[in-house]
C-alpha cells in the first residue's frame, strides 16, 4: 500500500540552513548537504529546501546546494522560493532536484502552472498555497502569508489541479507556528475536493498530530520543521507510533 | 564497466548518474547509437508525457535500436512505459518489448500516485537481496497491467505490474535512484545480472 510521506523541511538562506538545527553528532548543523543525509538515514520520505533568500545574486548558490543534495541524497527532494518562469525550474530540474513548489508566482501568472506541466509532467509541479481563515473563510495569501488576497483557497486549489499541478502543499497560516495541530478541517476539504495529494503545513506539535492529519485531514503527507530540528520528535519513533495506529508509513 | 544513459532530452538524468557515481560507476549520456551499442549495460530513463517522450525517441532514431540490444537494459517509469505495446497516454505506441498495455488510474485513487510503495511477487535476480517489505518511491498517473512477464507487482487500487523482464530487457516503474537503500540494492543488482 502507499504510505503517508514525513516531510521534513529546510529553510536556506545564502545557500545555508537557517532557522537553526540542533542535531547531536552534526559536524555542520549550517550545512544542507550533511542535514539532509541525516535526514535520510533517519527516516525521512522526502525533502523540501526552501530559497527564503531568494534572489538573483542567490540563484547560482542555491544551484549549486542541489547539485550537492542530488550527489549525496537518495530520497525525493523538493525545492521553492523565488521560482517564477520555466527557465528557473529547468536549470533546478537540470541539477538534479526532483520537484519545484511554486507559490506567489503562481497566483500572479497562473499560466506558468501549465506551462510548468506541459513541459515537464505535473509530477514535478508542487503549488504551494499558504492561506488564512478570517471569519470563518480561507484566503490565500502571498510573499509568505504577508500579503492578503480576496483569492479563496478552494477554488484556488482546484484551479490549480485544472491547470496541472501535481500536488498541493497547503500550510495554514492559523495554525502554522502554534505547535497546536495541523488544519484538519480544511485538509480534509481540500482532500475532498481535488484528486492530487495534499501535504499538510503548519502546526506540527505533537506526535498524535501527525496521525490525526493523516486521519481526520486526510492528508497524503505532513510537513514540519522545528520538531524535527530540535529533535522534539524523532523521524524513527514517529513512523512507529503512525503504524501502531494503522497509519501506513514506510519503516 | 561501460554503463550508458539513453540521452533522448526525457527526464531528471543527473539523479540516475549520481546513484551510479554513489556505486562507483561513472554512468554516460549518450544518444549516439555505436556508443550504445557497446556498452555493457545501458539505462533507459524517461519522465514527463508519453508521446512527446516517444517523439524525441523517435527524432533521434533510438526507438528502432532499444529494441535490437542485446545486453541488459533497464527502462525507469516512463522509460519502462515506452517499452510496452502501447499507452493510453495520448495514445501513444510503444516499443512493444513487453507484451503489455499502460493505463490510467482511475479517479477513484489520487493521481499521481505519489510516494512509497512495496514491492510483491518478486520474481527476478533483479530483486536480489530485496524483500517484499520494501518500499520503492513511485510518481506516475499511469501503470502497466498485470501480466506474465511481472517480476513485480503494487497495489494502488489495483494489483498492476511495477516491475518487467523479457529476455536481457527490465523495467521499473519506480525510481531506484530515489528509494533509498532497496533502490541501491536494485542498481547493484542490475550491474551484477
Amino acid at each position: 500500500m502507499l504510505t503517508k510521506r514525513i516531510v521534513p523541511c529546510l529553510d536556506i538562506k545564502n545557500g545555508r540552513t537557517v532557522k537553526g538545527v540542533n542535531f547531536i553528532d552534526l559536524r555542520d548543523a549550517g550545512d544542507p548537504v550533511v542535514l539532509a543525509k541525516q535526514y535520510t538515514d533517519l527516516g525521512a520520505d522526502e525533502l523540501v529546501f526552501l530559497d527564503i533568500s531568494a534572489t538573483l545574486e542567490n540563484r547560482k548558490t542555491m544551484h549549486d546546494m542541489v547539485l550537492k543534495v542530488a550527489e549525496q541524497v537518495n530520497i525525493p527532494f523538493t525545492v521553492g522560493g523565488g521560482i517564477s518562469s520555466v527557465e528557473d525550474v529547468d536549470e533546478l530540474l537540470h541539477c538534479g532536484a526532483d520537484k519545484v513548489s511554486i507559490n506567489s508566482s503562481a497566483v500572479k501568472r497562473p499560466e506558468l502552472i501549465n506551462e510548468l506541466s506541459e513541459k515537464f509532467g505535473c509530477q514535478c509541479v508542487v503549488v504551494a498555497i499558504d492561506a488564512k481563515q478570517i471569519k470563518g473563510e480561507w484566503f490565500v495569501h502571498l510573499a509568505g502569508g504577508t500579503i492578503p488576497t480576496d483569492i479563496k483557497l478552494f477554488d484556488w486549489a482546484i484551479e490549480v489541479e485544472k491547470r496541472g499541478a501535481g500536488e498541493i502543499l497547503f500550510t495554514s497560516m492559523n495554525h502554522d507556528g502554534t505547535k497546536a495541530g495541523f488544519a484538519n478541517e480544511a485538509l480534509a476539504l481540500l482532500s475532498d475536493l481535488v484528486n492530487i495529494p495534499i501535504i499538510a503545513s503548519g502546526g506540527a506539535g505533537t506526535i498524535q498530530h501527525f496521525a490525526d492529519t493523516f486521519v481526520k485531514g486526510k492528508a497524503d503527507a505532513a510537513l514540519a520543521a522545528s520538531v524535527f530540528h530540535f529533535g522534539e520528535i524523532p523521524i524513527l519513533e514517529l513512523k512507529k507510533e503512525l503504524r501502531k495506529q494503522n497509519v501506513e508509513v514506510r519503516l | 564497466m561501460d554503463l550508458k544513459i539513453v540521452n533522448y532530452g526525457a527526464g531528471n538524468i543527473k539523479s540516475i548518474q549520481f546513484a551510479f557515481q554513489r556505486l562507483g560507476y561513472d554512468a554516460i549520456l549518450s544518444n549516439n547509437p555505436d556508443e550504445i551499442i557497446k556498452a555493457d549495460r545501458v539505462i533507459f530513463p524517461g519522465v514527463g508525457e508519453a508521446s512527446s517522450a516517444m517523439k524525441m525517441l523517435k527524432e533521434s532514431g533510438l526507438d528502432t535500436l532499444i529494441p535490437q540490444l542485446k545486453q541488459p537494459v533497464l527502462g525507469i517509469c516512463l522509460g519502462m512505459q515506452l517499452m510496452c505495446n502501447h499507452s493510453e497516454e495520448s495514445d501513444t505506441k510503444g516499443l512493444g518489448i513487453f507484451n503489455v498495455n499502460v493505463k490510467r488510474f482511475s479517479n477513484n485513487v489520487k493521481v499521481p500516485q505519489m510516494g512509497w510503495n512495496t514491492v510483491k511477487n518478486l520474481k527476478s535476480d533483479l530483486f536480489k537481496n530485496i524483500s517484499e517489505d520494501d518500499y520503492m518511491y513511485l510518481v506516475h498517473s499511469y501503470y502497466a497491467e498485470n501480466c506474465e512477464e511481472a517480476i513485480a507487482t503494487s497495489h494502488y487500487e489495483i494489483e498492476y505490474a511495477s516491475a518487467l523482464e523479457n529476455d536481457n530487457f527490465y523495467g521499473v516503474q519506480f525510481h531506484p535512484e530515489k528509494s533509498s537503500k532497496s533502490g541501491v540494492q536494485l542498481l547493484q543488482n542490475f550491474l551484477d545480472l
